[in-house]
């Protein structure tokens, strides 16, 4: 081999390797030279330190806070001790299966729904029947199982309730108004306006506050409305203006020939909309409506301001335990982890359908 | 006597102030192929979209094989569903395959099943010279194929009228040739009424019966391409043609 392409043979693989890589991303320049270093210290200072109150010092085994508090790490026997409650808030401790078996059951569903084999027309027997399944499981009162009033429900099935309808009511409701923002008719356009300026102008707790305790004072006598049910539609109501607004902005984004072609086939306005117009505006607007609905699954920890036990106030509780006291950060870092699985979840899966739905635009 | 299939009397529009359509007469007979040429701003393309109401004319009539344009959305549907349009940048639907563009039209417009649509969009897609590119998406093809895809979906509608709007002005010279070689075949062979704003001359020398030059919102001149291009009779039509052969 001569001297020529043994140098040329060198070059590439030099760089391909770890010394390289290191060497051109991390090394480069002064700037890099120090941001790097800088990223190092705080990595010795930090990652041993966590790690060590998480896992290795951390107690798992405790029974008694007495003993728990003697360890320097973080004391998991607490969250051993308290999960059922942080999990299913003050369900019947008996009766706690049921509840489990209601978020695995909501969970499988949601995850059947996102991947497209199961993109059929059945998809809505499905969900009928999981809802039904839902609704004997936690409320109960039929095949045995005892009546559970829905003030008792807590924790993860409500949180994941609370956002499932949510998110499944809002959007659509979202996209409505969003359309009817843009129509030519007056009456609906100024409609919808009203809506969406009145709704985003005030923040979730105000909304919430308002159906537990000014709209009781607007119903007849005696004619109450389930205060679960009360939050639900207040939390539909509050994602619908702001999936409303993301929606106009990709359907402003859609190039006037795209209409144009639609009109010129002879396609209805109804039509062109679900064929043409929403397919695409809905692509575009993929990542700020994924970002809306991880907004709203979290939001629901604001209900706590109307008396319902949703996942953040089921933690609050567990710390509020005399017996306990003093294990917060254990507590919230339990549920940031739930609440951090779901989001996340949610994200991967809407990166996914992206790469997915890209697939036609490219060469 | 057989009545003129499109019909405009005294056609007038404004864009805002601006007076783009100035009492417009034109009567095309079935099966007449139409050029109409002249500089930018003239009017000409705006013509033919509210042909297919794409834009709405302020005064005057327009009636398209019997009907007349008005604000009446039936009367606007039935129109659309004769009239096919072909646009200087496709505008076809990104997102749906070739033969998912073909098909969807005569799907949900004219009611056909699936399999009937699917079947006339391949005969199309033949006729157009590109079968074999029925399940690409658009954004995997070439400029002059675009083109070919959107005259075959237009064509798959059977409508009586075809409506060109600059079909080759957004296309590489390459690919020009292929797509007014599908235009003269569907000119020689369906008998359809076409009318073809272009500046493709040598297309209109081939194909037009008659040629139409129009200049500020006016119609200056018509005629058979012979007299057009080798006597024309006003100024501006002199002018006009002198810019665009060289």
């Amino acid at each position: 081999m001569s001297a020529n392409s043994a140098m040329a043979s060198r070059g590439p693989a030099y760089s391909h390797s770890r010394i390289g890589w290191i060497k051109d991303n991390l090394f480069s320049s002064p700037l890099n030279m120090l941001l790097t270093v800088l990223v190092g210290w705080l990595l010795v200072m930090a990652v041993p330190a966590m790690s060590d109150w998480l896992f290795f010092d951390a107690d798992f085994t405790s029974d008694t806070a007495q003993e728990c508090r003697q360890a320097q790490g973080a004391c998991w026997a607490f969250i051993a001790e308290k999960h059922r409650l942080i999990l299913f808030g003050v369900y019947p401790y008996d009766e706690q299966w049921r509840p489990l078996l209601a978020t695995l059951v909501l969970v499988a569903t949601l995850v059947c729904s996102a991947i497209r084999f199961f993109w059929k027309p059945w998809l809505g027997l499905l969900w009928a029947a999981a809802l039904a399944a839902v609704a004997i499981l936690m409320w109960g009162g039929v095949f045995g199982l005892s009546h559970v009033e829905n003030d008792r429900w807590g924790g993860l099935p409500l949180t994941l309730i609370l956002s499932t309808f949510g998110i499944a009511f809002a959007f659509p409701f979202g996209v409505l108004l969003a359309l009817g923002r843009r129509s030519h008719l007056p009456a609906v356009k100024s409609l919808c306006i009203v809506y969406i300026e009145l709704i985003r102008g005030v923040p979730l707790i105000s909304l919430l506050f308002m159906s537990s305790v000014m709209l009781p004072l607007f119903l007849p006598e005696g004619f109450t409305i389930d205060k679960l049910l009360r939050a639900q539609i207040a939390i539909i109501l509050f994602a619908a203006a702001y999936i409303a607004e993301t929606v106009r902005g990709g359907l402003q984004a859609i190039p006037k020939g795209q209409y144009e072609g639609a009109d010129a086939l002879g396609l209805s306005y109804w039509q062109q909309t679900r064929l043409i117009i929403l397919p695409q505006a809905l692509k575009v607007v993929i990542p700020p409506l994924v970002g809306i609905f991880i907004s709203l699954f979290k939001d629901t920890s604001l209900v706590v301001i109307i008396g319902i036990f949703d996942l953040t106030q089921a933690a609050k509780a567990a710390i509020a335990d005399a017996a306990w006291r003093g294990f917060s950060v254990e507590a919230y870092v339990f549920i940031a982890v739930i609440y951090f699985i779901f989001c996340f979840a949610i994200s991967r899966y809407s990166q996914r359908l992206e790469r997915h739905l890209d697939k036609g635009y490219q060469r | 006597m057989s009545e003129a299939i499109i019909r405009l009397e005294n056609v007038n529009k404004w864009f805002g102030q601006f007076h783009v359509l100035r009492n417009l007469n034109l009567d095309v007979e079935r099966g007449e192929r139409i050029v109409i040429c002249g500089p930018s701003g003239s009017g000409k393309s705006t013509m033919i979209r509210c042909l297919n109401r794409l834009e709405e004319h302020q005064q005057g009539r327009i009636v398209i094989d019997g009907t007349e344009l008005t604000n009446d959305l039936r009367d606007i549907e039935t129109i659309r569903r004769d009239v096919g349009m072909v646009f200087q940048h496709f505008n076809l639907f990104p997102h749906l395959t070739v033969i998912e563009n073909l098909t969807l039209g005569p799907i949900w417009v004219l009611k056909k099943s699936r399999s009937e649509a699917e079947a006339a969009a391949m005969k199309y897609l033949e006729r157009v010279r590109i079968p074999e590119q029925a399940h690409k998406y658009p954004g995997q093809l070439s400029g002059g194929q675009q083109q070919r895809v959107a005259i075959a979906r237009s064509l798959c509608m059977s409508p009586k009228i075809m409506l060109f709007d600059e079909p080759t002005s957004a296309l590489d010279p390459e690919m020009v040739k292929e797509v007014l070689d599908v235009m003269v075949n569907l000119a020689e062979e369906s008998g359809m009424t076409m009318l073809c704003v272009t500046h493709e001359m040598g297309f209109a020398r081939k194909v037009a019966d008659r040629v139409i030059f129009m200049d500020q919102g006016e119609i200056i001149e018509q005629n058979t391409p012979d007299v057009f291009f080798d006597h024309p009779q006003h100024e501006r039509t002199q002018l006009f043609l002198q810019q665009i052969l060289h």
